[in-house]
């Protein structure tokens, strides 16, 4: 197969990375995963909005629960980073702007995800109460 | 290249932007989907301050369930429900478009009201199941 690629974007190096196809898979996968997980999530944050905090922590130490809602937490914050990631790289042009609000997006979601996570297997891993607790 | 005269590059046809175009249905549902998944973001944060409140023990778990069941904290909540249903509604949309299958203009306009439509009425139920059941 001939190059298509004129020789001023060769030159400049500006070409296909060979990896998007990753990203953009990884898009459909996670929307696939996301439905099932996300219509459980409004069957039980009903249930947890009428019950008080022993009932959350009860509900958190089941297995089935504990481990849904980290795959909520993993795959749905992946599946915005990789979204907002289109939005800023659609809108914000200036180089510089554009590199600081993806890393704060890295940033924001690696964090949150982070916490969310420990905080969950904390409360799922641990016997009794957690009155005063890590934080 | 055209030797037009100095300064009749400005005058040159644009192409069309938001104050020039038709506003059609399928425009609404684009647009939408990428601000309720915007939404969702901050929905998703909101999550993982719940994980670590519940974490952090009884105090903080009430401090930020009370929170939340402010009138502000309701109507974000209202807005993040809508959001939810309709950012997942076109999400299926476009795993079919990925499938090639919908592209036809009057079935596209269809499945546009359809998925609005879909995330107003499957909102209203929430909010209605959980009236009933005392999370309000």
């Amino acid at each position: 197969m001939s190059d298509f690629r004129t020789p001023l974007s060769r030159a400049r190096g500006l070409g296909s990375a060979k990896h998007g196809v990753s990203t953009w898979l990884f898009e459909r996968v996670s929307s696939i995963t996301l439905v099932p997980i996300v219509l459980w999530a409004v069957f039980s944050g009903l249930k947890l909005a009428s019950s008080d905090y022993e009932a959350a922590r009860v509900w958190m130490q089941s297995p089935v629960n504990a481990v849904l809602t980290l795959l909520l937490i993993i795959v749905g914050i992946w599946h915005m980073h990789v979204g907002l990631r289109v939005v800023i790289e659609d809108y914000i042009s200036k180089p510089l702007s554009r590199a600081a609000l993806l890393l704060l997006n890295m940033f924001v979601c690696g964090l949150s995800g982070a916490l969310a996570v420990f905080s969950i297997l904390k409360v799922a891993l641990s016997v009794g109460g957690l009155d005063g607790g890590a934080f | 290249m055209s030797q037009g005269k100095p300064g009749a590059a400005k005058a040159r046809p644009l192409s069309p932007h938001l104050q020039v175009w038709r506003w059609h249905i399928t425009m609404w549902g684009s647009i939408l989907n990428r601000a309720t998944g915007v939404a969702l973001y901050v929905g998703a944060l909101i999550l993982a301050g719940w994980a670590v409140a519940l974490a952090s023990g009884q105090d903080s778990y009430i401090a930020y369930t009370g929170m939340l069941g402010t009138p502000l904290g309701l109507l974000v909540m209202l807005g993040l429900t809508f959001s939810l249903y309709y950012h997942l509604a076109a999400g299926v949309r476009h795993l079919f478009w990925d499938a090639g299958k919908g592209f036809d203009p009057k079935f596209s306009d269809m499945t546009g009201v359809a998925a609005i439509g879909f995330a107003v009425v499957a909102t209203l139920a929430t909010w209605a199941i959980a009236f009933m059941t005392g999370a309000l």
